[in-house]
């Protein structure tokens, strides 16, 4: 069967590529458009390293078929930071120490950007709750909690 | 909470014990590092591996004549395409590998040994055509009868999986085959002894069950091979000369035709030191003559690598009335999985290691079993067996009445203790490490109801090894480092602050990288704890060789006689009657002169670093046991350790919170489940739950800091203790919280409830499951 063609807005570009239907968006991302910042760490939704945001909506891309991005606004880690200017979360992260292996960074990021737009001043359980479905084997999540707190503070002006 | 408790007030320094951003940081908070997967060569092919569906089984035949005519597939490799070995151990980590075994394990020969076992590999131009021809690949097998558990396998009838597996360390040798691969056995003092002056003994079995590492980063290589025989090598791994090795030595290629470079490694805990895909990669790019990248899933990782030994632990000890250990008892069976190898032995010579004792006996079996051969797991084997004998010394400061970490103080191991193993310790930071936990605001807080408190010790051997360390000065005076452990959680952030520390420049004027294998010398893996305090040892080395040359290129330029030159405060000085006749140069000065006084500076060290310490940690954790579910919840966690110096102690701490959060999973929730067929029920992250943000709170600590003396900062390692106090920690709390101690991992809600039901039936007498 033919590929589909799909158009779509990744971090704010224009984009077209060619997918096979049972492709993800992930792969999509991965392969077709050479955005590895998002990782597969399970293909099952279950580990968060996929995380990217559709239309303003939080998802493992691993979870959403390549086809179903079609029209969509696609925002990824790659687009978080702006020019040289690291994000706020990016910039505590580092600070924190928030990373070890660095491999599921990605999506604790986008996921954690997804919780500070909806809720500028979450508590810790909230923050904990929230990154939920993001797996980290390396930290303890002791830091990530840590450096998301002090960012949500500075985006707030605080 | 992170605090501090130093013990070396003579030394002061300016970069180590700081916390500079680290040197890779901003690729990996924006995407752009590379990772196993994330590398791409034109023209790549898509490798997979056929599995063994079966836990145990003969391979009658394998059919490749289907595949190999799909269009699309290009290679196709079988056990016929890998040369048998001999037997012969090589060390891996802390662990030694037999390469008879590791061709074994790459490619399954005589048998299948467990599920997941590969049996082929394809390589094809789309991953859809490679698992299509996966389905066509007829293999015949004779299903044999399995066996998955240690003391099963013990059995005398037992399903045997090696033929020729005669026992070893038993004399005289066993005349039938087993699936006992080894018997060891450390003796001190006098055991029986030591037990008739025990005023209380208390003897206890426990069983636990394997453990996956759990990186979030599957295996991933790609392999190209050109037209010469010269192979180059892209993999996430803990140690890319030793994947350079096993590859030539399974292929039989010159270890000089392969080139291998390390990605960023998204996790390893030890599961990331041996060979899976590599190989089969390579032979297949041979094959079809361009390259393969293959790719590990989530289930593959759960079937097919790591997890650490499942185990059955007899633990026996005698005390006097007031605490002290007068004998230690132990006896522990490990599984091996599929090939002979567990970390039996370590986890015999670490089990009393935390005790000053006088008579201890431990005897451990290497037993294999119908399941994935076991890898390297942070500190592998001391986590089960120091689990077993810190519950049994918690039961008896119980029954004597005694405070946990009094007890542990009246015993603990300090300076000039001879270890049951072998070795006298040297300076080491247990008694203080308990002094800091008795002090601790954690140790003395008050509790809420259903909550409980335990508090346990650890210890891990650490080690040292083949390490290279080629440290350039630049034109413009800025320095590049080249280090070859790979970077599994700050690495580079350490070499560089140790770098700028002796050469008194910028830790930011520090570049470091991971040098591939054939740009840098020979190094042993990322294992053992030993990457800061090995190629921080040659680092500092590299950086003092610079600074010599750097000497006798003022001395040269100055005209000088080199004694006449000193190095002081980041400078060349003339010292001596020439003081003050030359202006002091740093090493951007010394930079601009290089070439006119004999050419590029270049500090090089290739050492065997010896002198490793060990580090002691001890835990303290609190559990509240929901008397309706049995779900326990880790309310409060403090980990306190020894670090000799800490030389990043934000990636200290975090050391110490990743092994704690693993290890508090390990104690609550994380288990291989088969059915009765041998075939694992839940390899995925959904089914093998490890712990996520909500299930844990933050997790406090406390950096103790008594120097190593063998290392030119005090630099001990500190990646794998932290994994070894928490399931005996939490036991502890759990027996305080529910009632109830348990002698199983994991403590899952089902076994809580049950025991605590069991408890209330016995009218609250004391029980125990």
């Amino acid at each position: 069967m033919a590929k589909h063609h799909v158009s779509a807005t990744v971090n704010g570009d224009a984009v077209e590529f060619l997918c096979e239907s049972e492709q993800t968006l992930l792969d999509c991302l991965r392969d077709e458009l050479d955005l590895t910042g998002a990782k597969e760490g399970c293909s099952s939704g279950d580990c968060g390293a996929c995380s990217v945001m559709v239309d303003g909506r939080l998802v493992c891309s691993c979870l959403v078929l390549g086809v179903e991005a079609s029209g969509k606004s696609i925002e990824t880690i790659e687009g978080l930071s702006d020019g040289e200017k690291l994000h706020p979360l990016q910039q505590k992260f580092l600070e924190h120490a928030a990373l070890q292996c660095g491999i599921c960074t990605p999506g604790f990021l986008v996921a954690s950007k997804a919780l500070l737009e909806k809720h500028p001043n979450p508590t810790e359980t909230e923050i904990r709750y929230w990154l939920a479905g993001n797996l980290c084997r390396c930290t303890g999540y002791d830091k990530i909690i840590r450096a998301v707190i002090d960012a949500a503070a500075e985006m707030r002006g605080a | 909470m992170q605090e501090r408790v130093k013990k070396d007030p003579e030394r002061e320094f300016r970069v180590v014990g700081t916390r500079p951003i680290r040197p890779d940081g901003a690729d990996k908070v924006t995407g752009r590092a590379k990772f196993g997967a994330d590398f791409k060569m034109a023209g790549q092919l898509v490798g997979k591996v056929l599995r063994s569906p079966h836990a145990h089984a003969r391979i009658k035949g394998i059919d490749v004549s289907k595949a190999a005519v799909l269009p699309g597939v290009k290679a196709i490799v079988t056990r016929d395409d890998f040369k048998d070995q001999g037997s012969e151990f090589v060390p891996a980590g802390e662990m030694l590998v037999n390469y008879r075994d590791v061709v074994r394990n790459v490619l399954a020969r005589e048998k299948a040994l467990f599920e997941g076992h590969p049996i082929a590999a394809v390589a094809a131009t789309s991953e859809k055509i490679a698992r299509e021809a996966l389905r066509l690949i007829k293999v015949d097998y004779e299903v044999l009868p399995h066996v998955l558990d240690a003391v099963e396998a013990m059995k005398p009838d037992a399903p045997v999986l090696h033929e020729d597996m005669i026992t070893a360390g038993v004399t005289p040798p066993p005349t039938k085959a087993s699936n006992v691969a080894k018997r060891i056995e450390f003796v001190m003092g006098d055991i029986q002894k030591g037990f008739k002056d025990a005023d209380v003994i208390v003897e206890r079995e426990f069983n636990t069950k394997p453990v996956h590492q759990g990186y979030i980063e599957p295996h991933a290589v790609v392999a190209s091979v050109s037209e010469d025989g010269s192979a180059e090598v892209w993999v996430t791994t803990q140690g890319h000369w030793i994947v350079r090795a096993h590859c030539a030595r399974l292929l039989g290629w010159d270890i000089s035709k392969i080139r291998v470079t390390a990605s960023e490694i998204g996790g390893g805990f030890g599961g990331k030191t041996v060979v899976y895909l590599e190989p089969l990669a390579l032979a297949l790019s041979k094959k079809a003559r361009k390259p393969v990248k293959m790719v590990m899933n989530r289930e593959e990782v759960f079937r097919a690598s790591g997890p650490t030994s499942g185990a059955n632990i007899w633990v026996k000890i005698g005390a006097k009335k007031d605490g002290r250990i007068v004998a230690g008892e132990a006896i522990l069976k490990y599984q091996a999985g599929a090939f002979q190898g567990s970390p039996v032995q370590p986890g015999c010579m670490c089990a009393f290691a935390p005790y000053d004792l006088e008579n201890v006996k431990v005897v451990g079996y290497d037993v294999v079993t119908n399941r994935p051969k076991v890898a390297a797991y942070r500190a592998p084997g001391g986590p089960i067996s120091e689990y077993a004998v810190e519950s049994v010394v918690d039961e008896i400061a119980e029954q004597l009445g005694l405070d946990p970490i009094e007890m542990r103080l009246k015993n603990a191991a300090k300076e000039g203790t001879k270890a049951a193993y072998g070795p006298k310790f040297g300076p080491i930071g247990l008694v203080e490490g308990l002094e800091a936990a008795k002090g601790s605001p954690h140790w003395n807080a008050p509790l809420g109801k259903n909550q409980g408190r335990g508090i346990a010790a650890g210890f891990w051997f650490n080690i040292g090894g083949e390490t290279t360390v080629s440290l350039q000065l630049n034109e413009d005076g800025t320095l590049s480092l080249m280090a070859g452990t790979p970077d599994v959680g700050g690495l580079r952030a350490s070499l560089s602050m140790m770098a700028a520390e002796e050469l008194g420049v910028d830790v930011a004027k520090v570049r470091p990288i991971i040098a591939d294998t054939s740009s840098l010398g020979y190094n042993f893996l990322t294992g053992g704890s030993r990457s800061t305090f090995s190629s921080g040892m040659a680092t500092v080395e590299a950086a003092r060789a610079m600074i010599k040359e750097a000497c006798v290129r003022a001395s040269k330029l100055w005209e000088i006689p080199l004694d006449a030159v000193t190095w002081e405060d980041g400078k060349v000085r003339p010292a001596g009657d020439n003081a003050g006749k030359h202006e002091a140069m740093d090493l951007g000065d010394i930079a601009k002169i290089a070439g006119k006084t004999g050419g590029p500076i270049v500090g090089y060290s290739a050492i065997t670093a010896h002198g490793a310490a060990p580090s002691f940690g001890v835990h303290i954790a609190d559990a509240e046991v929901d008397p309706e579910t049995g779900k326990t919840t880790i309310t409060r966690y403090t980990v306190i350790q020894d670090a000799g110096k800490a030389v990043h102690p934000a990636y200290v701490e975090g050391q110490f919170q990743g092994g704690a959060a693993q290890g508090i999973g390990w104690a609550l929730n994380e288990e291989y489940i088969y059915d009765d067929n041998g075939r694992l029920e839940n390899p995925g992250f959904l089914d093998y739950r490890m712990p996520v943000a909500s299930d844990l709170p933050m997790i406090d600590t406390i950096i103790v800091e008594v120097p190593n003396p063998r290392h030119p900062y005090g630099v001990r390692g500190v990646g794998e203790t932290p994994i070894v106090p928490p399931m005996a920690a939490i036991a502890a709390a759990v027996k305080r919280a529910s009632g109830v101690r348990f002698f199983e991992l994991p403590m899952s809600p089902p076994k809580i409830l049950a025991g605590m039901k069991a408890v209330k039936a016995n009218g609250g007498a004391k029980a125990t499951t």
